[in-house]
Order: structure tokens, then C-alpha cells, then sequence
């Protein structure tokens, strides 16, 4: 099951890279609207595949359960296996276009390379998270149900109310409060690092050069991967939190 | 061999067991019994650490089982439902349990006793659940290990299959191994058993040999003597 959908998720990137390729016949306008796809796609598929393989291998869990085997080595490589797979299909069905295209010879590598991995970042987060959720509920519709809906809040909700908060108080100065709200949501600083990486970052309008001002500079970089690190570190701590006193 | 000291569990509002004591020595052929829901196998989950107890102390073997995985290794478990990844092959199945455990060549013994060659090559998902109970008890019993656990051994087992099993479950307590099993089959467990372990909502009630509970109750046979603790219980 996990190997098939695999294979159909990295021909999907392999296909996504050809048609982008051939249509902007540019490297980097191609890697503007693959960043697009990415955002948003990446976490959603993480999410998907996260709960139903969670909740596809149950029985399988179960029975390494019985053997004398540690609880985190199975859930831990559980995770690994799925947001490692992902994250392969990602790399390589993105990546074997791109080279092909002659990605070594272009100043647009780096910028594809930050999209990479802030996109195994996104698989990684969104993978543990789908896990989480599928370890505290019983019911497989409940857990879909969750994990579709944390998806949505991050990718779609939370722009929305952050926006929203911005009007609401736009007579205060905001420059701390956007910044801080970016961090919190994968989503949104995995956006924000690579607009301002691919030099576009006029299109953010005023706050445009507060976040070009932190996020521009390596220690905004440095700050930024280290919210991504602590993101990816917490869920996979609670899996094996809750993994060591859930009853079978 | 497994010791079990003032066990509780509760799953939300259900408590399940409520202060189980019990010793079990080494060598012999043990039977668990009980109405539906008395936590039979929630007994032996917690033996086997797959239920987290709420309060309550297992050693087995001499080892505490909070927070240690190795103790397993002495452990062959056969789940009450043979519940197997539905995809794989039962001959990929037996290879992958025996690398996580240890080689054995018990399994091609077994496999033959149990008439399963034919079925090697088919997919878990698409074997009757008699044969999926004749797979699971390949699996548990192909490693040599002292403390065996059978939940609900005889489920879908055809009549000559049963006689396989019993005498299989014999030879081990030949060897000198302890077996633990819960079952609802009557004559089953009077044939083979040696002592049994009668839990009533959450409590051992009973413990000793068939003979001793024909005594207790003053029933000629040991169906009846279980109906009159059940009667006598309203359970």
C-alpha cells in the first residue's frame, strides 16, 4: 500500500517538474510556481498519508507490539518510514526534471534547493502531526476528520485570521506581531523564506521590508530553520510520549 | 515465572481489573477463565506490556516489565484474533517475525503439521480465519521460548487441527514450559489443563485444580461446577 502510493506521489513531482519546465521554459519562474504547488500540497499529502497509514497498519502494530521490540523503535520507525518515502518522492521526482534541465549550470539552484528542503521540512511536520492525531483517536473517520481539518486551518484559516488581526489593529505597529505569527505556522514562514529568497518580496507589500530585514539576514534564516527544527521535534516527541502509555 | 501483584486497570468509566494477585510457578499448563468482559485478556495484555496498567506490579521471570522490552523475548504470544497485515504473503509474514526474533527452523515443522504448505505463497487478506488461526499458531509456537500465551487457542480450528493442537500444547509442558490459556471451550480446558484461574468482575475467585473446584461447588463435573460459580454469582 505505502510503496504503491509512493511511486504514484514521485511520478506526480516528476510530472508536475516536466509540465512546469515546459511551460515557463524559465528555471526560476518555475520554481516560483512550484513553490506555490508545494505550500500547499506537501503538508496536505504529509497529513493524508500520515493518518491512513497510521490507521492501515494497526494490525501490523499490534503484532510488533507482542514481540520484543521497544514501543518508540516501532512508532519512530513507523514515522520514518512514511515521512522518509514522502520526502524521497518529493526530492528525486522534482529534482531528476530540474537536473535534467541543466539546474547545475543555473543561479536558480539554490532557490530550488531551499524549496527542497523546506518542502522535506513540510513532509516531516505534517507527517508527525498526522500521527499525533491518528495516535489519539480511536475512530478512523474522527482522525481523518481532525487531520483534515489541522491542514486546512494551517494552510487556509490561519492566513485568513492573521490577516484579519492585522486590519483589526492596524493602528499599532505590527512589524513583531506579523514576525512572530509567521514563525508559528510552518505553513506560512516556509512561504515567507522562500519569496524572500527568490527576491520577490515586494509583492508582501509594507511589512515586506520588516520580514525582508530579519528573514534576509542568516540570523533570520538560522531562526527560521530552527522553528522548522522545533516543529518537526515536537510532534515526533509526543508520538513517542503518547505511543509508550497507549493500551493495545 | 510470572508473578502479578494488586493489578488495576480501568479503560474510562469500565474498570476492568480491580486488584488481580497472582502467582503463577514455573511448569504447567494454566487456564484462565471467566464470563465474557471479566478481563481475561486484558490480564494477559498487561502480562505482555501491550496494556499499560494503572496501578499494579508484573514480574516475569523475575524481571519487572515497566519499561523494558526485552522480557518479551522469553514470551511467545498467540493473539485471541489473528488480525495480520492483509498484503503479505504468509511466507513473507513467518520470515520478517523470525527476523525480528531469531532464526528457528521450527516453522518448517509446524507448517507440515498443520497442512499449511499450500497456503505459503497466498496474501494474509485472502486466507480463511481457520488457516489464518493455523498461521498464528506457526508463529507462536515456532520459537522455543519458556512462558507461552495462548488467547482463545482452539477459534476456528477444525476438529483434526485441535487434536494437532492439544497434542502440540502437551508436548511443551513436556519440555518443562509454562502455558497460559484462556478459552470458553469446557472440555478443552478440562483436558488439558493442570490448574486453573477463574476471574469474576475484576478478581481472581478462583485458583487450584479442577478437582479442588468440583469440591468447592459440589458438582460431579467441571461445566457445571463453572455454570454454578456464574449462577451463583448472577454474572
Amino acid at each position: 500500500m505505502r510503496s504503491r502510493w509512493s511511486y504514484v506521489y514521485f511520478a506526480f513531482y516528476l510530472l508536475l517538474g516536466v509540465v512546469l519546465l515546459f511551460l515557463n521554459n524559465d528555471l526560476s519562474k518555475a520554481v516560483i510556481t512550484l513553490m506555490n504547488v508545494i505550500i500547499v500540497l506537501v503538508p496536505l499529502i504529509g497529513t493524508i498519508f500520515g493518518v491512513m497509514y497510521y490507521y492501515n497498519s494497526q494490525e501490523f502494530t499490534e503484532l510488533l507490539l507482542a514481540q520484543p521490540i521497544k514501543r518508540s523503535s516501532i512508532f519512530l520507525g513507523q514515522y520514518l518510514g512514511v515521512a522518509l518515502s514522502l520526502s524521497m518522492s518529493l526530492i528525486l521526482g522534482l529534482g531528476i526534471p530540474f537536473v535534467f534541465y541543466g539546474l547545475f549550470e543555473s543561479s536558480a539552484i539554490w532557490d530550488f534547493s531551499l524549496l527542497l528542503i523546506t518542502g522535506t521540512f513540510l513532509t516531516l511536520i505534517f507527517t508527525a502531526l498526522a500521527f499525533n492525531i491518528a495516535l489519539s483517536n480511536e475512530n478512523k473517520i474522527k482522525g481523518f476528520g481532525y487531520a483534515i481539518l489541522l491542514w486546512l486551518f494551517l494552510a487556509v484559516i490561519y492566513d485568513g485570521l492573521f490577516l484579519m488581526t492585522l486590519i483589526l489593529f492596524e493602528d499599532y505597529p505590527l512589524d513583531k506581531v506579523s514576525l512572530i505569527g509567521t514563525m508559528l505556522n510552518p505553513i506560512d514562514l516556509s512561504r515567507t523564506l522562500i519569496l524572500l529568497k527568490l527576491d520577490i518580496s515586494a509583492l508582501l507589500g509594507y511589512t515586506g521590508a520588516v520580514f525582508k530585514q530579519f528573514f534576509g539576514t542568516s540570523f533570520g534564516l538560522i531562526v527560521s530553520f530552527v522553528m522548522l527544527t522545533i516543529w518537526v521535534v515536537m510532534p515526533v516527541l509526543r508520538i513517542v510520549f503518547k505511543s509508550k502509555k497507549k493500551d493495545f | 515465572m510470572v508473578t502479578i501483584e494488586n493489578l488495576h486497570k480501568k479503560f474510562g468509566k469500565n474498570q476492568v481489573l480491580s486488584g488481580i494477585d497472582l502467582n503463577i510457578s514455573e511448569g504447567g499448563i494454566f487456564a484462565v477463565l471467566g464470563p465474557n468482559g471479566s478481563g481475561k485478556t486484558t490480564l494477559i495484555k498487561s502480562v505482555l506490556g501491550m496494556v499499560i496498567p494503572d496501578k499494579g506490579n508484573i514480574t516475569v521471570l523475575g524481571e519487572n516489565i515497566k519499561k523494558n522490552s526485552e522480557y518479551r523475548h522469553k514470551i511467545d504470544y498467540l493473539p485471541q484474533i489473528a488480525n495480520f497485515p492483509s498484503n503479505l504473503r504468509v511466507k513473507e509474514l513467518i520470515k520478517m517475525i523470525k527476523d525480528l526474533r531469531k532464526p528457528t527452523n521450527e516453522d518448517e515443522r509446524l507448517i507440515e503439521l498443520f497442512r499449511l504448505e499450500p497456503f505459503l505463497d497466498k496474501k494474509l487478506g485472502n486466507l480463511s480465519g481457520g488457516t489464518k488461526q493455523k498461521v498464528n499458531l506457526v508463529l507462536t509456537f515456532m520459537f522455543d521460548s519458556p512462558l507461552i500465551i495462548l488467547d482463545e487457542p482452539t477459534t476456528g480450528l477444525d476438529p483434526i487441527s485441535l487434536i494437532r493442537l492439544k497434542d502440540l500444547i502437551k508436548a511443551e509442558k513436556a519440555k518443562g514450559k509454562t502455558v497460559l490459556i484462556t478459552s470458553h471451550i469446557m472440555s478443552f480446558v478440562e483436558e488439558i489443563s493442570d490448574e486453573i484461574v477463574f476471574i469474576l468482575e475484576g478478581k481472581i475467585y478462583f485458583k487450584g485444580t479442577i478437582q479442588k473446584l468440583k469440591t468447592k461447588t459440589n458438582q460431579p463435573d467441571f461445566e457445571h461446577a463453572i455454570a454454578s460459580i456464574l449462577t451463583d454469582n448472577h454474572a
